[in-house]
């Protein structure tokens, strides 16, 4: 549930769910973002689900914070709705041109490469938000054992594809992009297109996501 | 048949084609976009007689220079930009807010923008564009929008899709003003900082730095402390968000800006002020002043009220 809605500037409400990350608090961010999408409220122009904030930003020309604060104090998500989790298995190649960051992560988590990947692989993640750029999948979350800072200096430039982590947390680098994750890897499947205009993300929030390994021929030769 | 387009001699730095941008994707990651200074978007688009909402060229600092071939056209410039006008011999010294006529061959040179960074160019008619999600708002780094989300590149051709048969003269007495102080909102991380750092926020002057886009304008100056925590858990952004990362100096999102991020928010630039913000130049001082939520409310009910009037006037 909400816990407190204040404003974020004079166009947005920050609607927050508390301190915690976790699955259940996330899945109530995205219900109450589908319940409010579903409303088509007059004015509003945006709605960012997050870990564990929603925030609602809106067109201070038809609407403002008191008014539309009201409305989310009182809307109601139905209990018992679930949400639709899509199932994705996306196919990874960890050989060394594509592994940027392993040597790296096996120094920080003091783990042999092999240990690293079978953590990894044996994981079943699940989205808890997309964006900073288009479709990048926020996934959770990572064993304890396989949480590491960000790289010191960010890269300028991570190649499309790349999947990295940190923290509890793994993405994918839907275009390239500056970057600071631990790259472990990469997809030759595109996970944003923008030609899609209804649905440019393969992932969305909620869905279900593991990673399987490929050889360098078989991601050489990958077709859609 | 005639083929009416625009042959671009010279692209200049970043022109691209905006409108309003477009609205719920930030979801899937992606921005707003559409013009920077919305209201000399909004008179662009007036003063060519088009619909409130149709595509611009915007450009920043030097703009395109460009050499029109077909049917006569009107064309009106916004902004605060220095321009000229080549038909045949004859050199003409353009003037924003007024309507220019272009014939065929005629050439528009748009040589650069004054003490600002954005200027608009609306032609009165459309532009012959693909849209992504309804808008035509060229994000460059994501690579969305119309010209295949690219910005203007030189011996391109532009085509114009049609000419609104509307050649009335029109003209506009309007000088942009330039800004003292931007009026901020306190962010939901102000309390992340320390007494000192958050006197520095309000009392302290801070420069644009070079490095500063569509996306963001990073501020230099006095560093403001954090005494809680450098990253906050990642959420949503807006436009207008002043976040401080770990090195103490601001950045504020702008149209472009990533939809979310993990840096505590020290304040929201107002609505009233964001036309004024983004046309701030890299090297010019800026100066934080707070205002409450009803102050904000009653400026953007101004800033509205005089952009309408000017509509009105043309």
């Amino acid at each position: 549930m909400i816990k407190n809605i204040s404003n974020l500037g004079d166009a947005a409400l920050y609607c927050d769910f508390g301190k915690e990350v976790n699955k259940d608090i996330n899945t109530q961010v995205i219900k109450y973002f589908k319940t409010i999408q579903k409303k088509n409220i007059a004015g509003v122009n945006n709605i960012t689900p997050s870990y564990n904030k929603l925030i609602i930003s809106f067109d201070l020309k038809k609407i403002n914070f008191n008014k539309l604060k009201k409305v989310i104090d009182n809307i109601e998500i139905i209990k018992g709705d679930s949400i639709q989790n899509k199932k994705f298995e996306i196919p990874i190649c960890c050989e060394k041109e594509f592994s940027l960051d392993i040597k790296k992560l096996e120094e920080k988590l003091k783990m042999k490469e092999e240990k690293i990947y079978e953590s990894f692989f044996e994981k079943e993640f699940f989205c808890y938000m997309t964006g900073f750029i288009a479709g990048m999948p926020f996934l959770g979350d990572l064993d304890e054992n396989l949480r590491a800072k960000r790289l010191d200096t960010p890269r300028v430039k991570v190649p499309k594809g790349s999947i990295g982590l940190t923290e509890q947390f793994a993405n994918i680098y839907t275009f390239e992009s500056p970057g600071g994750w631990n790259i472990i890897g990469n997809t030759p499947l595109n996970i944003f297109d923008s030609t899609k205009e209804k649905e440019p993300n393969l992932i969305n929030p909620g869905d279900i996501v593991t990673f399987k390994r490929i050889s360098k021929e078989k991601y050489q030769n990958y077709h859609e | 048949m005639s083929k009416n387009c625009f042959e671009i001699i010279r692209a200049g730095i970043n022109s691209t084609f905006q409108d309003l941008g477009r609205n719920n994707l930030y979801h899937i990651g992606i921005p707003f976009s559409g013009a920077m200074d919305n209201r000399n978007y909004l008179l662009a688009n007036k003063l060519t007689g088009n619909n409130h909402n149709d595509p611009v060229i915007e450009f920043a600092y030097q703009g395109p220079h460009l050499k029109y071939h077909g049917d006569k056209i009107n064309i009106a410039i916004t902004g605060d930009v220095s321009f000229k006008i080549k038909k045949g011999d004859n050199l003409i010294n353009g003037e924003c807010y007024q309507s220019f006529i272009l014939e065929n061959d005629d050439e528009l040179d748009i040589i650069s923008t004054n003490k600002s960074v954005y200027g608009y160019l609306a032609i009165s008619g459309t532009f012959d564009l693909k849209f992504q999600w309804y808008s035509c708002s060229t994000n460059t780094k994501a690579k969305i929008g119309s010209n295949n989300g690219e910005k203007l590149s030189v011996n391109q051709k532009i085509n114009v899709k049609e000419i609104n048969n509307n050649f009335v003269h029109r003209k506009l007495n309007y000088v942009n003003t330039k800004i003292e102080n931007i009026r901020v909102i306190k962010g939901t991380n102000f309390n992340y900082f320390s007494e000192e750092g958050k006197k520095i926020f309000f009392k302290n002057e801070f420069k644009v730095s070079k490095l500063s886009d569509r996306m963001g304008m990073r501020l230099e100056g006095k560093k403001i402390e954090n005494i809680v925590d450098t990253n906050i858990r990642s959420e949503g952004l807006i436009k207008g968000v002043i976040q401080v990362p770990a090195d103490g100096n601001p950045i504020i999102m702008l149209s472009d800006h990533g939809t979310i991020g993990g840096y505590p928010k020290i304040g929201v630039v107002v609505s009233a002020d964001y036309d004024k913000l983004v046309q701030l130049t890299p090297g010019s001082t800026i100066k934080f002043q707070e205002v409450d939520l009803n102050s904000a409310e009653t400026l953007f009910k101004l800033y509205d009220l005089e952009t309408q009037n000017l509509i009105s006037q043309i």
